[in-house]
């Protein structure tokens, strides 16, 4: 599996010859880094190639790295990350592109797959990704008249508004909220060296792929 | 009289073809659909929010409650993709275990599917038939969990338990006589596998009288076929996967394109349609599940014949066996961390997905290297196509929407999230 990727993602950067970016292969995985100005092209030739045609998005999400712990080093604190699957050629590559810190915009892929449409809206509403060109940029999950975007890093657990049933106004009102966050199992990371050459194995990987 | 040309029509949230709280705002002209705006996110419980502050174990419980009606499916991807960044191998008996419960899993969905679907359309005797067939399956999900729906049954490393030796009984009540009590549990004598092989052996009778009901209904196949048509390109470009794709003619099957656990070596077949409208999504389902409950017979024999461990033996990420855990200092120490501090899971990004019965369902996970996983992002199918209902029913007439939103195969659990 490994060593199919590690193939493709040659093809990948012979075709992207153009475009600066990064590829990694890890667990069977290829990843390629873009720059949020390229992503539209990018997507065009991975889509439009004979040998890649990435016919179908699976899946659009968008990451807020504010509070990553890890070693790898991050760019800035949001990604956009794309989930491409060709059904033609039975191969997947994940696209990560990063997005400015105070105003995260990134073209719109809703023109190259249909598909795009909901995942980008969904991106939107919980992450505050702006994809610019999108048809209807709306909140999709969240509930009308909703404030913030809940998975961005500092939003709170427990919300900021809770609602009940007001007998006296005879409606549903929005209140703060009253409970307090409770973390009960510590968020820790153990210096574990049974994963310590992992990390650099997968290094390795990429720059002899790069 | 003024002539109302264009009008909006509010459907839902509660409204019984809604099949859950789908919320659609439809403008007609006369009753012909022009544009159809699902508002979803009622079901809204930010799993994904949540996952992010718990210990990766103690998400597997809110995998189940995703897609409510295939809930080890969902298990199944989330832990393929724990067991991925672990780079850990799952016992064999334990893989087929888990394809076993996945192929269950998925007469369990069609049935439901079936049985709903047919309903919204006015066959109400389906519904009845379907709900008999997963009473039995629902009683598998029992024994083998305790639960039967939510299961928790799946494990990042295997399965939590090997299958029990004997099936729940049912008991006299004031309801049920002992004679009728005794003609209930005949088939529960044996083990549980052997009340599995007799629903194999039953089930394929079953599904020919779903289709003596449905494939040459004359109502059934007006009231589906040309609706909600879509080519295989069309159907490609929106996301659509699992029976959405193969309905229209493409022959993808995670199972067999990308084999996972121990689907490689079992042998059953795709079947895939030629219109991709809403009749061939029926009798695509139709044969996925007599394929299922091949796969299922191939597991059982294969489970007979071959005990083993089901669990992963690294302890350091999987729960240690009871008696250790009394006995062994070492055990005691793993039971300790395994419940107060879980596992770490090392750096890096993994997407994991497996054939649901919906289509693809994949969850992405971003580990630092913490015992909590940083971003989880679920990948649900129903999503996907629900996004495409504005597409599949311009131009429909209104009592056409129900039957789109019954092809689509909806669940609000795993849409909503």
């Amino acid at each position: 599996m490994s060593q199919y990727y590690s193939e493709l993602s040659d093809k990948v950067i012979a075709q992207l010859a153009d475009f600066s970016l990064k590829a990694e292969v890890a667990y069977g995985e290829l990843t390629i880094e873009v720059n949020k100005d390229d992503l539209i092209q990018i997507c065009l030739i991975l889509r439009d190639d004979q040998d890649l045609a990435f016919d179908s998005l699976i899946d659009v999400c968008g990451v807020d790295y504010s509070t990553y712990e890890g070693s790898k080093p991050y760019q800035s604190r949001y990604a956009s990350v794309y989930h491409l699957l060709s059904v033609k050629n039975n191969h997947r590559i994940r696209i990560r592109t990063w997005l400015d810190d105070d105003l995260p915009v990134v073209d719109s892929v809703v023109g190259i797959w249909g598909g795009a449409n909901w995942f980008e809206r969904e991106a939107f509403d919980l992450l505050g990704i702006i994809y610019s060109g999108h048809p209807d940029l709306r909140r999709i999950l969240t509930d009308y008249g909703f404030i913030g975007h809940p998975l961005r890093k500092d939003f709170p657990m427990v919300g900021q508004v809770e609602m009940r049933y007001d007998a006296n106004k005879q409606r549903v009102i929005y209140e703060p909220v009253t409970i307090e966050e409770r973390v009960i199992i510590p968020r820790v990371i153990r210096d574990d060296n049974r994963y310590a050459g992992r990390l650099n194995a997968s290094e390795e990987n990429s720059e002899e792929s790069a | 009289m003024s002539e109302i040309q264009n009008y909006t029509l509010n459907f839902g949230p509660q409204h019984p073809a809604a099949h859950g709280v789908l919320r659609l705002i439809l403008e007609l002209d006369g009753e012909v659909v022009q544009r159809a705006d699902p508002h979803v996110g009622l079901l809204h419980r930010g799993t994904e929010k949540l996952a992010e502050s718990r210990i990766y174990n103690q998400s597997i419980g809110y995998m189940d409650r995703l897609d409510y009606v295939s809930m080890m499916c969902n298990e199944h991807a989330y832990c393929m993709t724990i067991e991925k960044l672990l780079e850990i191998e799952v016992p064999e008996r334990a893989q087929y275990i888990r394809v076993m419960f996945d192929e269950i899993t998925r007469i369990l969905n069609h049935l439901m599917w079936l049985g709903t679907h047919a309903l919204d359309v006015g066959a109400m005797t389906m519904f009845l038939y379907c709900f008999r067939e997963r009473e039995d399956l629902m009683d598998a999900y029992e024994a083998v969990s305790g639960a039967r729906m939510h299961a928790s049954y799946y494990r990042p490393g295997g399965v939590y338990r090997d299958l029990p030796d004997s099936m729940p009984q049912y008991e006299a009540s004031q309801w049920h006589t002992q004679s009728e009590v005794h003609e209930q549990n005949k088939n529960r004598q044996g083990s549980l596998l052997d009340f599995l092989k007799d629903f194999t052996n039953r089930f394929e009778g079953y599904v020919d009288e779903y289709e003596t009901l449905l494939t040459n209904n004359r109502i059934w196949k007006q009231r589906t076929v040309d609706i909600g048509c879509l080519t295989a390109e069309q159907a490609k470009d929106l996301s659509m996967t699992g029976p959405m794709l193969r309905a229209s003619g493409v022959a993808w099957d995670l199972r067999k394109m990308e084999p996972y656990e121990v689907y490689d070596k079992l042998d059953f077949d795709i079947p895939i349609g030629t219109n991709g409208d809403s009749y061939d999504r029926y009798v695509v389902r139709i044969e996925e599940m007599r394929q299922s409950s091949r796969i299922i017979s191939q597991c059982i024999d294969w489970l007979r014949v071959n005990p083993g461990p089901v669990l992963h033996e690294d302890h350091k990420v999987t729960m240690p066996e009871r008696m250790d855990m009394k006995n062994d200092m070492e055990g005691l120490i793993h039971h300790f961390k395994h419940f107060t501090e879980g596992y770490g899971v090392p750096e890096g990004e993994a997407y994991g997905a497996i054939e649901h019965p919906k289509g693809e369902f994949g969850t992405y996970i971003v580990s630092d290297g913490a015992n909590k996983p940083y971003r989880l992002k679920i990948r649900a199918p129903g999503f996907a196509h629900l996004a495409a209902m504005d597409f599949l029913v311009k131009g429909h007439m209104l009592a056409d929407v129900v039957t789109v939103i019954g092809t689509l195969d909806i669940v609000f659990g795993e849409i909503d999230r």
